[in-house]
C-alpha cells in the first residue's frame, strides 16, 4: 500500500499521541509546551503536504482516497489555519492548569478536516465529519465552568448529532443504489441510470449533514453561539477548519451525482442564497461582536457555496472557492485572533476607540473586516470576484446578484463595528493577552493584504487543480 | 511617470500613517510636498502628450499583476484622462494645503487625503477594468474615514450613507464589468482590448443589461437623479476639503466612467438607450437646479448645483453618443464640452467648498440668511467666491461658459428638445447664485459678524490656485480643448 500519501494523516496522528503522553506526564507549569509539539506537528504534516503535490493528482488507497489539487491545497489551508489556532491558545488558556490536552483535541479536528477534504468513498467522508464534529463538541465547550462555553457545546453537539446521523442515512441510501462507497464506482453505477426519488433523498441527506460542517442553512444554528461561547481560539477554529474541509468535500460529493437526474446545482444555488441572506440578515444588528462574527461567517459559506454550484460548468470555479476559502481563513483568523488578543471582550462597546489605543490591533481588525466585505486590493475581494465571475459564467448572475445585494448588507453591520473602532475616544486602557497571541493575528491581517495583492502565484496554483473523480 | 505620480502620496500616506511625533505643521508642510510631486508629474506628462497622435492611449505603463485572470497592471493617459488626473493633482494640493481643524490626529488626516490622491489619480489613469473598479471602490473607504472623523454635524451618518450607497453602485458597477469580461476573447481585462473587441456589440438584451448596470453604478458616483440621495448629508457635513475632493474629484470617477466604459466599450448598445440617459441628465440638471434654488444651506445649495453641472456632462456625454455615425462635429463639440465640464466643475465647485469652509470655520454656520454685507468686512473672500460663482452659473469668459456652451452646441444637433429644457437649468442656476451672493455679502453686516476675519494666506494661496485656472480655461481654452480633441476624435467616429 502507498503509505506515503497519507504522510500528513499519520504525521497528525502521531504527533498528537506524543502531545497527549505529553499533556498528561507534563506539570502544570509546562502545559503550554504542548503548544510546541502541536506546532512541529503541523509543520511537519504541512511539509508532507506541500511534497505530495508534485505528484499527479490520482485517486489511492483503492480508490478512497482522492491527492488532487483540491484536496491538497485545502488541506494546506486547513493545517495553516490549525497553526494559527494553536498560537492563540496558550496565552488565552494560561490560568487552565491542564490545558494540554486542547493541543491534542485541536490536532485529532485538523485530522478529521483533512480527512473529509481528502474523502473520495463515503464512509471515508463519514469518518472525517464524525471525527471533526466529536473534537469539536469538546473544543467548544472546553470551558467546563463557563455556562456560555457549555451551552455552546451542547447546542453544537445537539445540532451535530442529529445531522451527523442524516448524513449517514443519505451515505446509506447511496450504497444502497449503487452497491459501493467509492465515488469513482458511485459515478459510473449512476451514470446508468437509478431511482430519482432516493437518489434525490439521498442528496438532500447528504447536503443536510455536511451543511452543519460548513455552518450552512438549514443546519447553522450552532454557527452564532459557538462563536460567542466558545473558548475564543475555538471559535477561530470551529468557524474555518470544518468550513474549509467540508466544502471541499461537498463539492467533491456532488460532482459525482448525475446532474439531470437530480438537480444539485439548484438545489445547492438555494442553500447559497438561504444561507448568505439569513447570515447578513442576522447579523445586522448584533450587539455582540462574537455572535456578529458566527453570523457573517454562515453568510461566508453562502458565498463560498456558489463555486460549489459551479463545479464542472466554469473553470473558473474550483480556484475561487479555493481562493475564497483562504481568503475568507485569513480574515476570519485575524478577526478572530484581535478577540482573543483582547481576552475575548464580546460587547460592540467595548471596541469604540481601539484605534486609539491599540492602533495595530484595530488595523488588523479594520483589514480583516474590509476583506470579508470585499475591498479590493484584500483577499477576500479576489475571491468574490473570481466567484461571481464562476457563478455567472455557471449561468447563475442571480446568484451573483443576491451575493452583491447581500454584500452591501454586510457592509452596514462590518461598518457598525469599524465605525466606533476608529473614531470613538477609549476611556480606559486597552488591556491585552500578551505577546504571543498577537503574532498570528498580525500574519493573518498581513496575509490578507499580501494575497490580495501577490494574488496570482496562489490564483494561477489554484487553477491548475483538479477535483477528482 | 504616471506610475510614481500614483504611489507617492501612497507612500507618503504610508509614512504618515506609521510615523510617531509628528507635529501638525510637520505632518502638514510633508504633505503639501507630497503632493507637489503628481502635480509636477502631471505638468511634465501633459507636455509629453501628443495631441496629434493616432494611438488610443498614450505613456502606457504595463507589468503582469493576475495573469490568470487576464488583469494587468496598466496606465495610461489619453486626451480625456489627461486633464481630468491633472485636475485631480491641483485640487489635491489646494485641498491639503487649506487649513482645517485636524481634530488632533494631524497624521491621520493628511494620512487618509494623500491615500484618496493615489486611488483618484489611479482611477484616472487605470488602463484596466479591475484597476479601475479597485481605485473605485478604494476611493469610497478613504472618504468614509474622511467624512466620519473630520466632519461635523451627522458626519458619521453621512459617511455611513455615502458608503453604502455609493458601494452598492459600484457593486453593480462590478456585475457588470464582469459580465463584460466573460465575453471577451481570450478573457481580459485590459481596456484597449476591450474597446477594440466590443465584446456585446449584437447582443440585445443581455448587452441592455450590462449597459444598465455600469450606468446605474456610475451613476450612483455622478450621481444621477434618482440615486443622488447620499449626496447632501457626505457634502455637508464633510470638512471642507474632503468635500472639495468629493465634488472635485470623486464625482467625475462617475462621468469619466461613463466614457470610459459603456461609451466607448459598447458603442452599439449606448447608442441605443443614449436618448434614455439623455432625459436622466436633463431631469438631473432641471431638479438639481431648482432643489439648489431652494436651499437655504449654503452648502447643501453648492451640493445641489454639483447634481445639475454633472447632468450637463451627462448631457453631453449622451449627445455624443447617440449615433454610431454622423454629425461628427457636434458630438465631438458634445463630448469635449463634457470633458471640459468636468474639469471646470472640479475647479469652480472644488473652490466653492473651499469657501464654504472658510465660512464654517469662522462662524460655524451654513445658514445664508445668518449672513448678509460681508463684502467691506472680507474683500477677498467676497472676490474668490463671486469668481466661483459666476464661473459656475457659465459667465463667458470663464471656464464653466467653455464647457456649457459646447455642450449646448452638441446637444442641440442631437437631442433638440432636450437641449432646450436643459437651457432652462442654466437661468435656474444663474438666479440661485445671484441670490447667494446677494445674501452673503450685500445688504446690511448683522452685528455678529463685525470682525469678520478675511482669508487666510493659506486660504487665499489655495483659492487662487485653482481659480486661476478658471479664469485661465475661460479666456484661452485652446490648450486645453487641443488635448481633449485628440481623444474626443477617436470617440465619435463610427466604430
Amino acid at each position: 500500500m502507498p503509505v506515503g500519501d497519507v504522510t500528513p494523516e499519520i504525521v497528525l496522528i502521531l504527533g498528537a499521541a506524543v502531545t497527549l503522553v505529553f499533556a498528561l506526564a507534563a506539570p502544570r507549569r509546562l502545559q503550554w509546551a504542548g503548544a510546541v509539539l502541536a506546532l512541529l506537528t503541523i509543520a511537519a504534516a504541512t511539509g508532507a503536504t506541500a511534497r505530495l503535490l508534485g505528484d499527479a493528482p490520482a485517486l489511492t488507497f483503492f480508490g478512497t482516497w482522492a491527492l488532487d489539487g483540491a484536496a491538497l491545497w485545502g488541506k494546506l489551508v486547513v493545517l495553516l489555519a490549525a497553526a494559527a489556532c494553536v498560537g492563540l491558545s496558550p496565552e488565552w488558556f494560561r490560568t487552565d492548569p491542564r490545558h494540554g490536552d486542547y493541543y491534542v483535541l485541536l490536532l485529532l479536528a485538523t485530522l478529521g478536516a483533512a480527512l473529509m477534504a481528502g474523502a473520495a468513498d463515503t464512509m471515508q467522508l463519514v469518518a472525517g465529519v464524525l471525527l471533526s464534529s466529536v473534537t469539536g463538541y469538546v473544543l467548544a465547550a472546553f470551558h467546563r465552568r463557563s455556562a456560555l462555553s457549555v451551552e455552546a457545546g451542547m447546542k453544537f453537539f445537539l445540532i451535530g448529532g442529529f445531522t451527523n446521523a442524516l448524513l449517514l442515512y443519505g451515505v446509506v441510501l447511496l450504497f444502497g443504489l449503487t452497491g459501493s462507497t467509492l465515488y469513482e464506482a458511485t459515478q459510473a453505477e449512476l451514470g446508468r441510470g437509478a431511482d430519482p426519488v432516493a437518489l434525490v433523498a439521498a442528496t438532500g441527506l447528504v447536503a443536510v449533514g455536511l451543511a452543519f460542517k460548513l455552518g450552512a442553512v438549514p443546519a447553522h444554528a450552532w454557527m452564532p453561539d459557538v462563536a460567542q461561547g466558545a473558548p475564543a481560539p475555538s471559535a477561530a477554529f470551529l468557524t474555518v477548519v470544518p468550513k474549509v474541509a467540508a466544502l471541499i468535500a461537498f463539492a467533491r460529493i456532488l460532482s459525482v451525482l448525475p446532474p439531470d437526474v437530480v438537480g444539485w446545482r439548484p438545489l445547492a444555488a438555494v442553500l447559497a442564497a438561504a444561507t448568505m441572506t439569513l447570515g447578513n440578515l442576522a447579523a445586522l444588528w448584533q450587539s455582540d461582536l462574537r455572535r456578529l462574527l458566527g453570523w457573517s461567517s454562515v453568510s461566508q459559506s453562502g458565498y463560498a457555496l456558489m463555486a460549489v454550484v459551479a463545479v464542472g460548468r466554469s473553470p473558473l470555479a474550483l480556484p475561487a472557492l479555493l481562493f475564497f476559502l483562504a481568503a475568507y481563513a485569513l480574515a476570519n483568523l485575524a478577526a478572530f485572533g484581535v478577540v482573543t488578543e483582547l481576552r475575548g471582550r464580546t460587547e460592540l462597546d467595548a471596541y469604540a476607540g481601539l484605534a486609539r489605543r491599540r492602533p495595530a490591533l484595530a488595523a488588523a481588525l479594520i483589514i480583516s473586516f474590509l476583506s470579508l466585505v470585499g475591498i479590493p486590493p484584500l483577499a477576500g475581494f479576489t475571491g468574490k470576484l473570481a466567484l461571481f465571475g464562476a457563478a455567472i459564467a455557471a449561468g447563475y448572475a442571480w446568484l451573483a446578484a443576491l451575493a452583491i445585494a447581500n454584500t452591501v448588507v454586510s457592509l452596514f453591520y462590518y461598518l457598525r463595528v469599524l465605525g466606533p473602532v476608529y473614531f470613538d475616544t477609549a476611556p480606559d486602557p486597552v488591556p491585552v493577552l500578551g505577546r504571543w497571541a498577537s503574532v498570528p493575528t498580525l500574519a493573518a491581517a498581513t496575509g490578507v493584504v499580501v494575497a490580495g495583492l501577490a494574488a496570482e502565484p496562489a490564483l494561477a496554483a489554484f487553477s491548475r487543480a483538479l477535483l477528482l473523480p | 511617470m504616471l506610475t510614481a505620480a500614483i504611489f507617492v502620496p501612497l507612500a507618503g500616506a504610508v509614512a504618515l500613517a506609521v510615523g510617531r511625533g509628528w507635529r501638525e505643521t510637520t505632518a502638514r508642510v510633508f504633505a503639501i510636498a507630497v503632493t507637489a510631486v503628481p502635480l509636477a508629474l502631471m505638468v511634465a506628462a501633459w507636455l509629453r502628450f501628443d495631441t496629434g497622435g493616432t494611438a488610443l492611449f498614450q505613456l502606457v505603463e504595463e507589468a503582469a499583476w493576475i495573469p490568470t485572470l487576464g488583469v494587468g497592471y496598466r496606465v495610461g493617459v489619453d486626451g480625456i484622462a489627461l486633464p481630468l488626473a491633472a485636475v485631480t493633482a491641483l485640487v489635491f494640493i489646494a485641498s491639503v494645503a487649506y487649513p482645517v481643524d485636524t481634530k488632533d490626529r494631524p497624521r491621520q488626516y493628511y494620512a487618509w487625503l494623500l491615500f484618496l490622491e493615489c486611488v483618484s489619480l489611479g482611477l484616472f489613469l487605470a488602463l484596466d477594468l479591475l484597476l479601475f473598479y479597485v481605485f473605485f471602490d478604494l476611493s469610497l473607504v478613504g472618504m468614509y474615514f474622511l467624512i466620519g472623523e473630520w466632519g461635523h454635524g451627522q458626519a458619521r451618518a453621512a459617511a455611513l450613507k455615502f458608503f453604502l450607497f455609493t458601494f452598492a453602485g459600484s457593486l453593480t458597477m462590478l456585475l457588470a464589468i464582469l459580465a463584460l469580461y466573460l465575453a471577451t476573447d481570450p478573457l481580459t481585462f485590459d481596456m484597449a482590448t476591450i474597446i477594440r473587441q466590443q465584446p456585446l456589440a449584437g447582443e440585445g438584451a443581455r448587452a441592455g443589461l450590462v449597459l444598465l448596470g455600469l450606468v446605474v453604478g456610475l451613476g450612483v458616483k455622478t450621481p444621477l437623479v434618482p440615486v443622488h440621495t447620499w449626496l447632501p448629508p457626505a457634502h455637508v457635513d464633510a470638512p471642507a476639503p474632503a468635500s472639495a475632493i468629493l465634488a472635485g474629484v470623486l464625482l467625475k470617477m462617475g462621468t469619466y466612467g461613463l466614457i470610459r466604459l459603456p461609451f466607448a466599450m459598447m458603442r452599439e448598445t449606448f447608442q441605443r438607450y443614449a436618448g434614455v440617459l439623455a432625459v436622466v441628465a436633463v431631469v438631473s440638471i432641471l431638479y438639481g437646479a431648482l432643489v439648489a434654488l431652494g436651499q437655504a444651506n449654503l452648502k447643501r445649495r453648492i451640493a445641489y448645483t454639483s447634481v445639475n453641472h454633472m447632468g450637463y456632462t451627462v448631457l453631453g456625454v449622451a449627445a455624443a453618443g447617440a449615433l454610431l455615425s454622423g454629425e461628427e462635429a457636434a458630438r465631438g463639440f458634445a463630448i469635449a464640452g463634457a470633458t471640459v465640464e468636468m474639469v471646470a466643475h472640479g475647479l469652480i465647485t472644488g473652490a466653492l467648498f473651499l469657501i464654504c469652509g472658510s465660512f464654517w470655520q469662522r462662524g460655524h454656520e451654513y445658514d445664508l440668511d445668518a449672513y448678509g454685507g460681508l463684502a467691506s468686512e472680507a474683500p477677498s473672500l467676497t472676490g474668490a467666491t463671486v469668481v466661483a460663482a459666476f464661473a459656475s452659473l457659465g459667465l463667458p469668459g470663464l471656464a464653466g461658459f467653455v464647457a456649457e456652451f459646447q455642450i449646448f452646441v452638441g446637444a442641440f444637433a442631437v437631442y433638440p428638445v432636450l437641449a432646450g429644457l436643459a437651457l432652462l437649468g442654466v437661468l435656474v442656476t444663474a438666479a440661485l447664485f445671484l441670490q447667494l451672493l446677494q445674501k452673503l455679502f450685500l445688504g446690511e453686516l448683522p452685528a455678529r459678524w463685525s470682525g469678520f476675519r478675511d482669508l487666510a494666506p493659506a486660504e487665499a494661496a489655495a483659492l487662487a490656485g485653482m481659480l486661476a485656472f478658471v479664469v485661465i480655461i475661460g479666456v484661452y481654452p485652446r490648450w486645453l480643448l487641443d488635448v481633449i480633441a485628440s481623444a474626443g476624435a477617436l470617440l465619435v467616429e463610427a466604430p
